[in-house]
Formats: structure tokens, sequence, C-alpha cells
């Protein structure tokens, strides 16, 4: 049972709240122990699934009361561990605030519950000829509220933006059960942007209960094109050169070999097996727009050394083309027992030494990695791969995944583009930051939750915890005590 | 350049830390360009001039960074250089406008509604905050969601924040085409015309309306662009750019007459809102520009029931009389500004009234 809450707590959460909403027992607890990073567990020490505003309400207010945790999920697709549970907290699931409230077909925007999956959204405005823009590749089962948790990305967002661009307004259940509204319908709200603070959050500021997206107009005509190199840095000027042309691809990205191997074993896209590197390109827009940029883009290509350039001659062998790379992971998955992505983003000049550096730091802890490359805004995926059952090999992968972080923060990027931080990438977070402003971000936590309840240990880590790390890793490339010497 | 940006951070960040212990207010001025925005403020001013220059500028990544205190005019013409621009289009509002203070106010020009708003852009900052601590938040890569997006808050902020010192923005190619379509037609069936091209796929990047003329420009490639206009229809415009040029740093006529200027913005609605005064409609129908006698109160109570907000743009009395945050939000506003500036002394009252 729910033996690491409080009592009181409990019996009065159940007082306010109807039955079928709260799950004590164990065996309904245990389907919420983990989101997508299953390496990461915890038994919830009670799962609430409110389904209207005003249970939200009670939940916040009781937690507030009586100091417990609150852990927000949507449909737990999350790969760092955000929505992991506190055991002595209550898991909050969004799941039953899946309905689209309204479309507004004359501002082109819609009002939806944050369980609402990403990609329902564009199905429900497909008629109105609309679409949402951002989409992860988890969309088919992500929600849109664990998309504002996370700012979502997705490989349409060189052009299209991320979920902070594609949000406008939302309701938020802050600590303590207080409603309010931020961001509007109208542009440049007075005060400051607390929309920008709420996107990418991570759950850590409040409980976002309805959520106001802009929609865009489906675009007229949609070309793919593939490209096959012998050498990977080839593969990456050709990007620069697609750029620096003036052209802006929907989407633009790249495979290694192992990962091409991978998919072409999957599902048969059409990969050239012998390349070094493939490069994904989509045009979008009006019927003579595409066909000019295509033949740009064509001939960029192989200026650049393409081996190969093939375009989609029609709309069967675009998704074919594509295939490929949304089934990239589980193709990955395939070839091996384990695999885990990692998730950082670096300046695109830098891309030939970190991809030299990731197999230099592979081929030192004896593990494989294919690689997948939003190449477009610099978003790299190594999927490392492992078998759990090895001992000490998940060990070995985790600390492989925190020095490719660390390599990207060494050239000028992130330690997570698009996944999060949650605990996953907590570590790291003091590579990529100072004191100060780990206290600023401390800081802006408090305005909104003073006592912390809200996702405690996640995103941001305590400076002592900094301190113990940084005591025992190697900081901005320099050794800690770098006075004594060492053999 | 370098060495002299360095020396200047170095003495504001000292500057900002006695005045954090001495609790004196500080305003923090760019070019002084848009110093009649928000409201009235105090304090010494503290100029951020001396940390000049661009960082680092490269075309294939899309990214440019860039030192407070360049001017907006230097940084846009280096970007046009390499065929770039910054996507937002901000009004300089005057020769001086640094881009520091292009993006603590956080103004858009024309683009907005189709390319996105000046937050839509940044993707990283260095700053001073209240307590004289340097701070760098974001970054030069397009996807980064490490920490709180700190950057994005501070667009917008009016300097009530930190005080900028770097930022790293994302610019666009410069459109290889652009043409204005002029169309002579009443306010009703122009405001039903320009909301509508929200969800139709042409290449907008603009559109307004003023004295009975809606024009809409179109940019992109030579492709992209003349199929547009053909189905658009309407008149070439001979000078269009100078038109989305002049709207955009306020040197229409309408812009020269008496009465006070009031900025409006609202949700896009398909009818015409009737404002007392004389009125030009931006951002395709999102933004009203009015010039009017009516007063505050008067516009208040026509732009509620459509969720829009009002902001004097006329002068530095007028500053005051701008819609705030409600309540709770405001409270959360009042926290945050706490949180970054403990003391209070960055353009203190500049963009929330004191307490």
């Amino acid at each position: 049972m729910t033996e690491l809450l409080p009592p009181d707590f409990l019996s009065a959460l159940q007082k306010v709240l109807p039955e079928r909403v709260v799950l004590r027992s164990a065996d309904e607890r245990r389907p919420y122990e983990c989101d997508g990073l299953s390496g990461y567990k915890a038994l919830p020490g009670v799962v609430v699934l409110p389904d209207c505003l005003e249970q939200v309400c009670l939940v916040m207010r009781l937690c507030q009361q009586y100091s417990v945790p609150v852990v927000a999920r949507g449909a737990g697709t999350g790969l760092s561990g955000g929505a992991t549970p506190h055991p002595e907290g209550v898991l909050l699931s969004m799941a039953r605030f899946n309905r689209i409230l309204s479309v507004d077909p004359v501002a082109c925007t819609a009002r939806v519950q944050p369980g609402v999956r990403n990609l329902a959204i564009s199905e429900a405005v497909a008629e109105r000829g609309l679409y949402y823009a951002p989409d992860p590749s988890s969309q088919i089962a992500c929600t849109i509220g664990g998309n504002v948790a996370e700012n979502a990305g997705g490989v349409h967002c060189l052009k299209y933006g991320l979920t902070v661009h594609n949000v406008l307004a939302a309701e938020v259940v802050l600590m303590g059960g207080e409603v309010i509204e931020i961001g509007s319908e109208a542009p440049d709200q007075p005060g400051y942007d607390l929309m920008a603070a709420f996107i990418g959050s991570e759950g850590m500021l409040g409980v976002v209960t309805e959520i106001t997206v802009r929609l865009l107009p489906v675009p007229p005509t949609a070309k793919a094109l593939m490209a096959a190199f012998g050498d990977v840095e080839q593969a990456a000027s050709a990007v620069a050169a697609i750029i620096a042309a003036g052209i802006i691809p929907a989407g633009l990205e790249m495979m290694d070999t192992p990962a091409i191997i991978a998919a072409e074993d999957f599902v048969q896209a059409g990969y050239p097996r012998d390349a070094a590197a493939i490069l994904l390109c989509e045009l979008d827009g009006t019927d003579a727009e595409v066909q000019t940029e295509i033949e740009s883009v064509s001939s960029l290509l192989f200026d650049c050394g393409a081996r190969s350039v093939d375009i989609a001659r029609d709309e069967s062998e675009r998704q074919r083309f594509w295939s490929g790379r949304k089934n990239a992971f589980p193709a990955v998955g395939r070839i091996s027992p384990d695999y885990y992505c990692i998730d950082g983003t670096i300046p695109r000049r830098a891309l030939g030494e970190v991809l030299l550096g990731i197999s230099e730091l592979a081929a030192r802890a004896g593990l494989r990695v294919a690689n997948v490359f939003h190449a477009g805004d610099g978003n790299l995926h190594p999927l490392i791969l492992y078998d759990s059952g090895k001992p000490g090999e998940f060990e070995r992968t985790e600390a492989l995944g925190a020095e490719i972080l660390q390599l990207c923060v060494r050239v000028g990027g992130t330690i997570t583009g698009e996944h999060g931080v949650g605990l996953e990438k907590i570590d790291q977070m003091c590579v990529q930051f100072g004191k100060a402003e780990l206290e600023q971000f401390h800081a802006l936590k408090a305005v909104f939750d003073p006592e912390g309840l809200l996702n405690p240990g996640k995103a941001v880590p305590t400076l002592s915890r900094c301190a113990e790390f940084n005591a025992m890793h190697v900081h901005h490339g320099e050794l800690p005590h770098p006075e004594l010497p060492r053999f | 350049m370098t060495e002299d940006a360095d020396s200047a951070v170095a003495a504001l960040q000292e500057r900002v830390r006695k005045a954090a212990h001495d609790g004196e207010a500080l305003a923090i001025t760019g070019g002084g360009t848009k110093s009649f925005l928000g409201r009235v403020s105090r304090g010494t001013p503290c100029s951020v001039h001396a940390i000049q220059g661009v960082v680092h500028h490269e075309p294939t990544e899309l990214v440019v960074t860039v030192r407070a205190g360049t001017r907006l005019a230097e940084l846009e013409s280096r970007l046009a250089q390499s065929g770039q621009m910054l996507p937002f289009e901000p009004p300089a509002l005057g020769e001086g406008a640094t881009i520091g203070g292009t993006i603590a106010c956080g103004l858009s020009g024309p683009s907005r509604p189709y390319r996105g708003a000046a937050r839509d852009f940044v993707l990283g900052v260095r700053c001073i905050n209240g307590k004289g601590e340097i701070l760098r938040f974001g970054g030069e890569v397009m996807k980064n969601v490490a920490g709180y997006d700190v950057s994005r808050l501070m667009a917008g902020a009016m300097g009530t924040l930190g005080i900028l010192t770097e930022i790293s923005l994302k610019v666009l190619p410069r459109p290889a085409c652009s043409q204005t379509r002029a169309f002579e037609m009443p306010g009703e069936p122009a405001s039903e015309l320009m909301t509508s091209f929200l969800g139709r796929s042409l290449p907008i990047s603009a559109a307004a309306y003023l004295d009975g003329v809606l024009r809409v420009r179109l940019s992109g490639s030579e492709a992209a662009v003349s199929p547009a206009a053909g189905a658009l229809g309407g008149e070439l415009e001979a000078e269009g750019d100078a038109f989305w040029s002049d709207l955009k740093e306020h040197c229409l006529d309408f812009f020269s007459h008496d009465s006070p200027l009031w900025r409006i913005s609202l949700k896009p609605q398909n009818q015409l809102l009737r404002l007392p005064g004389k009125t030009l409609i931006d951002w395709g129908g999102a933004q009203y520009w009015v010039k009017s006698d009516a007063g505050f109160e008067a516009l208040s109570e026509r732009v509620m029931p459509y969720g829009g907000y009002i902001t004097g743009f006329g002068g530095r009395d007028q500053g005051a009389r701008s819609d705030v945050p409600q309540d709770a939000v405001m409270k959360l506003n009042r926290r945050l500004k706490a949180a970054f500036d403990p003391a209070g002394i960055l353009n203190p009252g500049r963009l929330l009234p004191e307490d």
C-alpha cells in the first residue's frame, strides 16, 4: 500500500476526490513507475487521474498543504526521466484531459486539453487544410501537455519552429491550486513572457490544463530527395551549402553507416548500404517553388560530392524515404538487445570533429554507436548499442553518453536539444552551467513553487550535487586540481 | 575591440554591484531611440554603448552572436552582406538603435505574424542580473532545452531582469524576390481578406490597411512569388518596399498626425474594429495603430471585448497608460522581477508599476 505518504494526506485526498481517480494499490501504480527512460524506475506514492480542472486544483492544494511532491505525466514517452515518479509523492496523470475544446478557423488556433495526442490535433483540423507543425518522432503517442513541458521539436523545426514557437497561451494550475492564464492569442501581452518560462520547464513550475496552439496551412506540395555520400564531412558540407544558398528545407536529416544498415534491414527504405552517410531533404511549398528548389538542391548535392541523388517520384516513395529515418530507433533496437539515445546539439561546423570524437570514445568504451542527426539544426542523436544482460555494460553506456554530451558542450553546443534534462542529464547540467546560472534557475523556480514540490530532483541540480560531481569529473576540459602531477 | 568590450562588461558589472549594494536605481540605455516606450522609470543613466561588435556570424548555421551595444543598422548591414536578415524586421525608430535595446523592447515589424516575433529568434544571451552576476543562458544552437528558457524571457522585459550584454539570434536568408500588391477596398472586406491569409499557403510576409488601401507583401523565391501575385490579384505597388520600411519606422504621414499614438494588439478578427480616431491596421489584423485623443479608458472599453491590449506609444506620460498583467499574473511578474533583481535597481517601474 501507499505507506510512504502521510496518512492524513491520503484520507484528505480520498475525501475530496471520486474513488475512480485515485489509484492506491501497487498493481494499479505499477504502470506509472517509469517513462520512456525505463532505466529509471520508482513506484509512485499514489496515482491520481483527474478528469476536471477542479480535481487538479484540489490535488495541488492538498499537496501544498501536506508538503507532498507532485509529478505530472502525459503519455510517458519522454526520454529523460522527466516523468519518473516520486516514491513519496503524487503521480498526476493528465491522460483524461483528452479533448480538443475548440478550433478557431479564422485565427487558425485550437484550444486543447494537455492529454490530447500531438498527431490528433493535426488529424482533427486536416479537413480545414490546417495542421500543428511540431512533430516529435513519438507524435502518434506523445501528448501536447508533455510537448509543452519538454519544448518538443521534430524533423520540421528548422523551418516551422519548436513547441515554443507554436503555442500561444495556456491555463496553468500553480502549486497551491491557483489557476492562471499565461500567454495570449493577442500578440505581446503585458508583463513578462511567462509562456517562454513555462515551455520546456519540465513540469517544475505548474501543471498545464489547457493549451492554445497555432495551426498552419498544409503546404500544397512536399517532395523528398535522398543523397548518398562516401564521406561524412562531404554530407555536412552539403547541408551548409544548401543553407548558404538561401534554401530552408522543411526537413534535413543525416544518418551514418550503422544507422543506414539497421534501417535498411528493418524497413527496406531503399538506402544505399555502402554509403558513409545519407542526407534526406524535404522541400515544401507551392508546386513551382518546390520544383525550382529540388533542382537547386540536387545540383548543390552533386557539387558537394554526393555519389547519388534520388528524388522521390511520388508520395509513396517519399513516405518510403522517410520510413527508414522514422524507424531508425526501433531498427537499431533489432540489432542490439538495448540501445541508449543521446540528444546533444552542436554547431554544425563541429560535426566532423564530434563524430570522430564519438567513435574514439565508443572504441575506448568497447561499445558500438549509430548516429542519426537532425542536420539542419545541429541536433545529434547518437544511439549507443549495449546489452543490459551483461554486467556493467549499462554503466559503461551511461558513462559514454555523459562523455558524448560533455564533448557537445566543449564544441559550443548543449547537453539536450529536445529530450530535456529530467533525471538523466542532471549531472551534465553542472558542466553546461556555472553556480550563478544554477542559482538563477532555482530562484526562477521558487517564484512559482517556493517549497520545491513540483517534480523535485529533476531538471536543475542543486549546487551541492554539482560540487560533488565536479570534484569527481573533468570540467570544461580541465581536470580537478590541475596543479597536481598525474601519471 | 574584444578587449574593450570585455573591460566595458567588467566595468558595468562593477557598476551594478555597487548600485545593488547602495540601492541606487539604474536607467539602462542603448541608443535611446525607444526611451519613450514603457512606463516612467527613474535612475542614474547607465549605458551599454561601449559593449560593441559582432562576436560571431556563421551564415551557414543561420546564427549571429552580437554584443548588446552594437548598432542595429550595423548588424543588419553585416547580415545583408551574407544575404541574410533579422526575420522579425525590428523597428529601429532612430539611427542610434542598438540590438540590446531592440531585444529588450521586444518590438517586431510588419513580418511578425508570418515569420515570428523578436522573442522567437532569441537563441541565447549573456547578461548581468541585478546582483551584478554575469550569466549566460541558451547558446548558439537552434535546439536547446537545458535549463529554463531565460534568454527568451529577456525579450520584451525592458532590461528589468538583467542588462543584456550579448545576444545570439537565429537569422534567415533574405528573400530573393519581394513585391507588394495593393487593393482599394472598404475596411470590412479588407479585414476579412487579411485574416483569411493565415489559413492559406501563400508566401505572404506582411499585410496592412491604411486609407482605404490594403497592401500585401509577397516574399520568397521568384517561383513562389510570381504565381502567388497572380492568384492574389490587385495592383502592383511600385514603391512597395518603401511603404513597409516607412510603416516599420513610423515614417508614414499617418504617424505625423498630432494626436497621441496608441498601439493595440488583438487576436486576429475577421471583422473591422472601429475605434475613435485615425487607424492603421497592421499584422494582418492583429495590430492596430491608432492616432486618437479619446484617451486610454475609452479605447480600453472598445478593445476589451476582443481580449486585446493597449500600449501608449506617444510619449513618457502616455507610457504609464498601458495595460498591465492582471492580479495573480501580476503577482508572479513581481516575484520574477525580484528573483533576478532583488534590490529592484534595474529600470525600476519601467515594465511594471512600482508597488
